[in-house]
């Protein structure tokens, strides 16, 4: 058989996904590349060609910069919070001890949730009235009033955080502990025998085999985190006074609330292309990870 | 009570009767409703299972969402092509639905009988440019509640008559430690802060828009956002009201932590449900006050309508059934969390059993409802507005640089 015939054959193959993916991701994608050089309503109009204007608009606008440094906050204090929680459970749960299973059964519900779920839930134990937090709080003598966690702006994207955090850590924490079982047992003993402290145990015996899959579960946890849109839009709308907006939510407003779908397709376009920046970026990343170890 | 349902059941044959046309096969037919305020959702099932007795061949879906999606989800079946056959809108809703076309022109389906029965403001809710795109469902104001057992403990014998007076009194209440803040309001960023700032500057003489420009940034529309921020400054005002939406403001006012709240209709047969709240019996319901030598009373057109949508393959089924939901006969049967449209039935005792102070506040504030502003723009307005109140109240801005750069963000 000729190399190109398996060349052929390959693609032969592939054909019907393809064809899938051209019609429900890339003709879309057109549609919307489209869609973000005219001044479209969601209803009524098709809208006529406007050019670069809707971008030149909102680049330009104050909402645009503000939100995306919202979103920047909230994507790197989160992940790196779940990053560190989730490798921290990991190896708590790959030691030996009586109750481990069930343990790390349990470590999957906050996961498992919807995430409107979550965010309902959280929005209980934030409450100002009669929230759990507020009253641990006191009871433990931290504060002297209840307190209003998520209609303050200094507050509320940390309280938001701290949602997310619960609910998307125990991703790591599986993809962690999944690599740790990679790690050889005699190359951890010879360690130790070798007078290894935990914390150089980790770094040059551990962390290899970690580092690959946590890249992987960096990747995915950024991309979402810079997506986010459900937990918020459940917990404060974006409030108070869109301290907490991100640019999901600005796209949400744009597009469906205001139905101007052509600044609201170029938002997202934009949008597309940051986080694109990103992934391509970690990508890389992981290219260069994979060859050193 | 099974009096009242069987001639409910009766009306609503007969109803059917005279509208159906021949007898044809099973129709279905999509139904949009919130599951928020007024009717509760279980009513909402109650009254379509008696109109889809009474009309076998027609079955209903309903569907529920919060207040908060409901536009949005209304707009997006519409831009996928449709979905929903009878949709719940809002009062502030017609003019973008119209222009927009999202809505069916009822005008020529209102029998003389709905024009001269059903009160001359309750049409407003679903009227834009002199047509009218559904029938009116919802009547719907806010309210001054007070808890009667707090007011009588601080010596106050009547509820408050202007805003200044609610002020005194709060904090007479403040004072004697009472309550540490006595008044509650739904200030959350969301359209029910709007309705609030509503209720104010309608009690300020302002107005939203001249001449299709905005003018709330001066006069009553600034008056307005002063009170809100004075009484949130000086701690009269629960300060979590800037995360409240009307369900929050309901619990407060329920456990006995609130002496005024502002809220709508639903609020008084729920607060006054001893299964469910502390305060029952100890509810007082008066219209919301006005201002000293401007007005007596305050109010917002809070109202919500049934309608058709465009999209609709049934109008006809559609129609009917939102005559069934907007009968008079349906309607006084659930007067308990939603007062009627219909004027007559405000006399009726049936109705205004067990309420009567809120039938009395009822017939005061429905009369004196002010509308948000009639514009196809209203989201972007009402969005920019609803910041503007939270970075007011924040001390993020100035009452009056905040209402300027809503007035400059609002599009028009």
């Amino acid at each position: 058989m000729t190399s190109t015939w398996i060349t052929t054959r390959a693609w032969l193959l592939m054909l019907p996904l393809l064809i899938v993916m051209v019609a429900i991701i890339g003709w879309p994608l057109v549609d919307t590349v489209r869609l973000s050089f005219t001044d479209a309503k969601l209803v009524g109009t098709e809208g006529s060609f406007v050019g670069l204007d809707n971008y030149v608009k909102i680049l330009s606008g104050s909402n645009f910069q503000r939100t995306l440094i919202t979103t920047f906050w909230f994507a790197v204090l989160s992940v790196s919070a779940e990053m560190v929680i989730g490798v921290l459970a990991a190896l708590l749960l790959n030691q030996q001890f009586y109750g481990r299973s069930v343990l790390r059964a349990l470590m999957i519900m906050p996961w498992a949730l919807p995430t409107v779920v979550n965010a309902t839930l959280w929005r209980l134990i934030y409450n100002p009235e009669y929230g759990a937090l507020n009253a641990m709080l006191m009871q433990f003598g931290l504060i002297d009033a209840y307190r209003s966690w998520l209609g303050e702006p200094g507050t509320a994207l940390a309280s938001l955080i701290v949602a997310d955090c619960w609910k998307n850590f125990p991703l790591v924490a599986l993809i962690a502990l999944a690599a740790l079982q990679a790690v050889p047992r005699d190359i951890t003993a010879a360690s130790m025998v070798d007078g290894a402290g935990a914390w150089s145990r980790f770094r040059f015996v551990i962390m290899p085999y970690l580092a690959g899959p946590l890249m992987v579960a960096l990747v995915l946890r950024t991309i979402e985190a810079f997506k986010v849109f459900d937990i918020i839009w459940v917990m404060t709308r974006g409030g108070p006074a869109n301290s907490t907006r991100t640019l999901s939510i600005l796209v949400y407003q744009e597009a469906f609330s205001f139905q101007r779908a052509g600044s609201g397709a170029s938002l997202a376009l934009i949008v597309t292309l940051l986080v694109t920046v990103l992934a391509v970026a970690y990508a890389a990343l992981i290219r260069k990870s994979a060859g050193v170890s | 009570m099974l009096k009242s349902v069987t001639s409910a059941l009766l009306g609503a044959t007969l109803l059917g009767a005279a509208l159906s046309s021949p007898a044809h096969a099973e129709t279905k037919i999509n139904a949009l409703f919130m599951a928020q305020a007024a009717y509760s959702e279980a009513d909402v099932r109650a009254m379509t299972e008696a109109f889809t007795k009474a009309n076998p061949d027609v079955t209903v879906n309903l569907e529920f969402v919060p207040y908060e999606g409901l536009h949005d989800k209304t707009v997006l079946a519409q831009g996928s092509g449709g979905g929903y056959d009878v949709v719940l809108f809002d009062v502030i809703w017609p003019a973008e639905y119209a222009t927009n076309k999202v809505l069916v022109d009822v005008t020529d389906k209102i029998t003389p009988e709905m024009k001269s029965g059903v009160l001359p403001g309750a049409w407003t809710t679903v009227e834009y440019d002199g047509k009218r795109y559904g029938m009116p469902w919802i009547l719907d104001t806010k309210y001054l509640f007070y808890n009667k057992e707090i007011l009588e403990k601080a010596g106050i014998k009547n509820p408050p008559k202007t805003w200044a007076e609610l002020a005194e009194q709060a904090k007479t209440i403040k004072d004697k430690g009472l309550l540490a803040t006595p008044i509650a309001w739904s200030w959350s960023q969301a359209e029910a802060a709007i309705c609030d700032y509503t209720t104010l500057v309608s009690a300020y003489g302002g107005s939203f828009l001249k001449d299709g420009k905005p003018v709330f940034a001066t006069g009553g529309g600034l008056d307005a956002l002063n009170y809100m921020v004075d009484s949130y400054k000086s701690g009269l005002t629960n300060p979590n009201s800037k995360e409240f939406l009307e369900e929050d403001v309901r619990r407060v006012f329920q456990n006995g932590e609130a002496a005024f709240a502002l809220n709508w209709t639903y609020m008084y047969n729920m607060a006054n449900d001893p299964k469910d709240s502390k305060v029952a019996g100890k509810v007082g319901v008066v219209p919301a006050p006005g201002v000293e030598g401007k007005s007596t009373v305050s109010a917002v057109n809070g109202s919500m309508g049934l309608g058709i949508t465009s999209t609709s393959k049934h109008p006809d089924e559609a129609w009917k059934y939102i005559t069934f939901m907007t009968s008079q006969a349906t309607q006084n049967q659930y007067a308990k969390l939603s007062l009627p449209i219909w004027s007559s039935s405000y006399d009726d005792p049936a109705v205004s059993k067990n309420q009567e102070e809120l039938i009395a506040a009822a017939k005061v504030s429905l009369a004196a409802m002010y509308p948000r502003p009639t514009t196809p723009k209203y989201q972007e307005l009402s969005t920019g507005l609803q910041q503007a109140i939270q970075e007011a109240l924040l001390g993020q801005a100035a009452p009056e640089d905040a209402l300027k750069t809503a007035v400059e963000n609002s599009g028009l």
